[in-house]
């Protein structure tokens, strides 16, 4: 058995040109448009972990605030005026009648302390509960971008989307690394889910082929920072 | 006749059949009878081929003779005698054999077996109208334990008899079934118990396990010794070319192996893993000029390429197998006169198990041949013959009860007859390895299985079982149980993909039109293949083609040397016994006359070039090499506990600004290196068993193999399923929504009681943490230092690991790194 140690990598920011618009992928994974100060987070599946314990599998009743605590950590950082959620934002359409009393209050606290925020609706969650405050829209517009859950199939230039929880597999010396991550061709993005418990969709399924006409790379999510790595580099499961 | 006196006499059916076999009763299978007639527990230690299952089964077959006679033809079918063994081939065998007596005395008795591959109807009509000898598993029992109406299909029995007693003891499936029959003698308190095991060291230990009152004082089971066997006679290989310095494959060896297999009828050839086993299959074809019937077998291969092996050797057609540990266990399969052990044997007991695979007679003298891999290897073969000799045994030492296990048994409870809280207490403290469970522990274990037991408690209302009115604990519904029952067992499997032959260069989409199944290899080795890349599996070279979901698809390649290898699996670590005799062997320069001269020369150089390391001391070399700097120290403690404390050392290492770049471990040294100089440290503090602190804290929480310990866990309380009616969940999908709830668990109740049951897997298990403080406590403040101008003759092996192993566990930030460097090269290339 061996190991090796790293070299501590300075932090390095990494932008994606959706479309011509500067897209920051943040090591969290959430996106960033700094022009028009917005945060935009994919697939928080909120109360997943209360959804399998209503089934008799028992997992941890933390996700939802991990997954805040993480969100909140990121807004901390980027300092967003806006913050979109882009759908499947609750697991399910019971999930606000599970979620605990000082998570309830958390979330509201999150999406006070931003001038606006807005839920898109996914398909998990069509219609988001009003009670936790944030306008609800279908899609949205933001500065040449659109912003939508579920990614269209075909060209869909400016596109960010969430839906597909993309993940990617990379090898090297005999071992293999999966992790989720952000896809893009450079005319649309497709963001990494950000929820706890959300597993994720290896990019090179096919359901990723459908929304783009050549092999996009990825930015796979390390500990400190995130990692561009060519199409043609990553693997299947 | 070795009657002592006072032992029973044989009815007179069973003594005429004895005679007719030309057998008298040995001493110890009437002891045995007499213990059923006392109505004791009992546990009968004797080496293989003592007669020790017909001792097992004598009192119970005496008994339903009784039966049979009284009672005639339209006698009610009841349970009288519970066979459980620790493999399913093990019943089946055991079954064949019981019915030789049993047809020759014309006894007209049920005896059937009942395990996973037992079809569903034959096991509804088990239930409906037991046999009267039912052979099975630990997770069979289980299943039992888990079904209603236990109180009736039990209410007769009268034995319970528990085969290789000491390969289940000490296991998380040995927790479940001491569990089990804690159940059974709720049910039936009449029922004795018969345990049989190879001799172990801890006799006492083991006796209590099977108890029925594994709490009282005195001892309540009679142990019974069978008869000793003739000495093995154990020889050590020793080739005349250059012994290796490292290795573990043997290749220099394999002319001598095939010579010493031309002189036997039937050997077994045992190795410790499934790529020594592949790689010694494929070197004795090579030089198989007199076309011996060479075979191989390990745990990889198809049940159906197994069962063919086994026929073959059975009916006295093979001349050899090469085999892992899964021909350890007791099946009588032939007429083997020799075993070599190529590899070092790794503790004492498995030498001694695998040694009476030859000979299952007792008077004849097994024969034996050791054939070390590399020079350490040579030393540790020394001591493991010597401690045969001397009977020395080892073995794994028994410990409590694991509450991952429990919470599964507190859930099959639910799920079979309604128990009241206190009385379920005191029956699962009459299980051995719970017997000093706190009541604190026990309740915390219960509203686990009811509602996760999170401190946040907003579960309360999906609970999994429920208390009812009348104070009885059930599960919530129907549907709940049957997903139990699916889950059912303690041998979490790592993912595995089925791999599968398709006609080479087919191209992916006739992939799902694939041939015959091999067997399964290890998800994580079907990672690291590329298409096209050849391995060595199932005794042929194989070339990669791609893989599903569940398969991993091949075709066979012609060639002889397949580009990938080895993989890993079932490496054993080197026992705490054989580690301090090897320890004691290489500070005794006394006893090295025992040593071949190429190995003692070695020694010798290093007590000129540098120091030996002491039994009670440790040694640590730094020196320069190739512009780094290197640190080297001699544990002898298994590559697993050499590993975490590689670990250890560099982050402290890091924070004394000596920059270590990385380590490599075998199972006798370690191997440090950084760009600074490490001799000027202060080594007392370096290897203080403060070490232990928050350093390992802070690298376990993150560490994968912590990961790992927390998976198994979870799936063995139930946690997370394996299997769910009609969706199987594959390896991958489990590991990863482990690790997710993982992560959250230990950020937000880092106390949870599965938290801590990976805690205390971590320390016995893939960490061996407990080994790793256990020697830094025995050398605290007593470090032998040496700055040395190069590298230390004792430190080539170790070296030569460097670049051989893959990088292990933690460098995941580094590929990531790698992989985006592709990138780089790709902008600037022309």
């Amino acid at each position: 058995m061996s190991g090796q140690m790293l070299q501590a990598a300075a932090p390095i920011v990494q932008h994606i040109e959706v479309n011509g618009v500067p897209v920051l992928a943040d090591v969290s994974g959430v996106a960033f448009v700094e022009s028009a100060s917005a945060l935009i987070v994919a697939d928080l599946h909120l109360e997943k972990g209360s959804a399998f314990a209503a089934r008799g599998v028992m997992l941890p009743p933390y996700d939802t605030r991990a997954t805040l605590a993480r969100l909140a950590d990121a807004m901390v950082r980027l300092q967003p005026r806006t913050v979109i959620a882009l759908g499947d934002s609750f697991h399910d359409q019971t999930a606000e009648a599970r979620m605990h009393g000082e998570d309830e209050a958390f979330l509201k606290d999150l999406v006070d302390c931003v001038e606006r925020w807005v839920w898109i609706a996914g398909n998990h969650d069509p219609a988001p509960s009003p009670r936790y405050g944030g306008e609800v829209a279908d899609e949205m517009a933001l500065d040449g971008l659109t912003l939508r859950h579920e990614p269209r199939e075909g060209a869909s230039p400016g596109e960010v989307a969430g839906h597909l929880h993309p993940c990617a597999r990379v090898r090297r010396s005999g071992r293999s690394v999966r992790r989720r991550a952000f896809v893009s061709d450079g005319t649309r993005v497709i963001l990494p889910a950000f929820g706890a418990y959300t597993g994720g969709l290896n990019v090179c399924d096919a359901a990723f082929a459908a929304c783009f006409a050549r092999t996009p790379d990825v930015w796979m999510l390390g500990r400190e920072r995130v990692y561009r790595v060519p199409g043609k580099s990553v693997l299947g499961d | 006749m070795d009657r002592a006196p006072g032992l029973p006499e044989l009815p007179p059916l069973f003594a005429r059949w004895f005679a007719s076999r030309g057998w008298q009763p040995r001493g110890h299978q009437l002891a045995m009878l007499s213990a059923a007639q006392a109505g004791e527990d009992v546990l009968l230690t004797a080496p293989t081929g003592g007669g020790k299952t017909l001792g097992g089964f004598l009192p119970s077959l005496i008994e339903l003779a009784g039966v049979v006679q009284d009672a005639g033809r339209e006698r009610p079918h009841r349970l009288h005698t519970l066979y459980v063994s620790p493999l399913k081939a093990l019943s089946q065998d055991v079954a064949r054999n019981l019915m030789v007596p049993v047809e020759e005395m014309g006894l007209k008795l049920r005896i059937e077996t009942r395990t996973g591959d037992t079809p569903q109807s034959k096991r509804a009509r088990q239930r409906a109208a037991p046999p009267d000898i039912l052979l099975t598993t630990p997770e069979q029992l289980a299943l039992f334990v888990a079904q209603e109406n236990g109180a009736a299909f039990f209410a007769d029995l009268k034995a319970v008899i528990v085969d290789e007693v000491h390969a289940l003891a000490p296991q998380k499936r040995g927790d479940l079934l001491a569990l089990g029959l804690a159940a059974i003698s709720h049910y039936a308190p009449q029922a004795r118990r018969i345990g049989l095991s190879a001799t172990v060291k801890d006799v006492e230990g083991h006796a209590r396990w099977l108890s029925r009152d594994p709490a009282s004082e005195a001892l309540t089971t009679r142990i019974v010794r069978g008869a000793a066997g003739a000495e093995p006679e154990v020889s050590i290989l020793t080739p005349e070319a250059r012994i290796p310095w490292a290795g573990h494959m043997g290749q220099h060896a394999m002319e001598g192996v095939y010579a010493l297999l031309k002189t036997a009828r039937t050997a077994l050839v045992f190795v410790n893993t499934r790529s020594q086993a592949e790689f010694a299959f494929q070197r004795l074809w090579r030089i198989n000029d007199d076309n011996l019937a060479i075979a191989l077998h390990h745990g990889s291969l198809s049940v159906e390429q197994r069962r063919k092996v086994e026929g073959a050797m059975a009916a006295g057609k093979l001349r050899a197998v090469v085999c892992t540990s899964t021909l350890d266990l007791g099946i009588d399969w032939g007429d083997v006169d020799l075993v070599v052990q190529l590899g070092a044997p790794k503790g004492t007991s498995r030498l001694i198990q695998r040694l009476g695979r030859a000979n299952h007679r007792l008077d004849e003298v097994s024969r034996a041949v050791l054939v070390p891999a590399n020079r350490f290897e040579h030393l540790e073969c020394l001591s493991a013959r010597d401690a045969v000799a001397e009977h020395a045994l080892d073995g794994e030492p028994l410990k409590s009860g694991a509450l991952d296990v429990l919470a599964q048994h507190v859930m099959g409870r639910a799920c079979g007859d309604p128990f009241e809280a206190d009385a379920l207490y005191a029956e699962i403290r009459r299980a051995a390895p719970y017997a000093e469970l706190p009541r604190e522990t026990f309740d915390r274990v219960l509203e686990f299985v009811a509602t996760g037991g999170y401190a946040l408690g907003s579960y309360d209302r999906f609970r999994r079982i429920v208390k009812g009115r009348d104070g009885l604990w059930r599960a919530r519904n129907r549907s709940v149980a049957q997903r139990h029952r699916l889950n059912i067992g303690t041998i979490v499997e790592s993912p595995m993909l089925d791999v599968r032959v398709v006609s080479a260069r087919s191209g992916a989409k006739s992939l799902r039109a694939a041939g015959p199944r091999l067997g399964q290899l290890e998800e994580w080795f079907a990672d690291q293949l590329s298409v096209g890349d050849t391995f060595l599996f199932a005794g042929q070279v194989l070339r990669f083609e791609g893989t599903s979901q569940t398969d991993l698809f091949v075709s066979r390649a012609g060639g002889e040397d397949p580009k990938v290898p080895s993989w890993q699996g079932g490496k054993f670590p080197l026992s705490t016994y054989l580690a301090a005799r090897v320890r004691k062997l290489v500070s005794e320069p006394e006893q090295w006359h025992k040593l071949p001269d190429q190995v003692r020369e070695w020694l010798e150089m290093q007590q000129l070039r540098s120091r030996l390391p002491q039994t009670d001391r440790l040694l640590v070399e730094t020196f320069p090499r190739a512009g780094k700097h290197y640190l080297v120290c001699y544990p002898f403690e298994g590559r697993l506990a050499h590993a975490t404390l590689g670990v250890l050392l560099t982050r402290r290492l890091e924070r004394l600004g000596l920059k270590p770049l990385g380590y490599v471990a075998n199972e006798y040294a370690l191997s440090v290196w950084a760009l600074e100089d490490m001799g000027p440290v202060d080594f007392a503090a370096l290897f203080s068993p403060d070490l232990m602190g928050d350093d390992l804290d802070a690298w376990l929480n993150e560490s994968v193999l912590m990961q790992r310990t927390f998976r198994h866990c979870a799936l063995i309380s139930g946690l997370i399923e394996r299997r769910h009616p009609g969706l199987e969940k594959t390896g991958r999908q489990v590991s990863f929504s482990a690790d997710l709830i993982y992560n959250v668990l230990r950020e937000h109740e880092p106390d949870h009681i599965l938290m801590q049951a990976a805690w205390a897997d971590a320390a016995t298990g893939l960490l061996d943490i407990r080994r790793l403080s256990d020697r830094l406590a025995a050398i605290e403040g007593r470090i032998d230092a040496v700055a040395l101008e190069r590298v230390s003759p004792l430190a080539v092996p170790v070296m030569l690991e460097i670049g051989r192993e893959p990088v292990y566990g933690e460098a995941h930030e580094a590929i990531l790194e790698a992989a985006s460097e592709s990138l780089i090269e790709e902008a600037v290339r022309p």
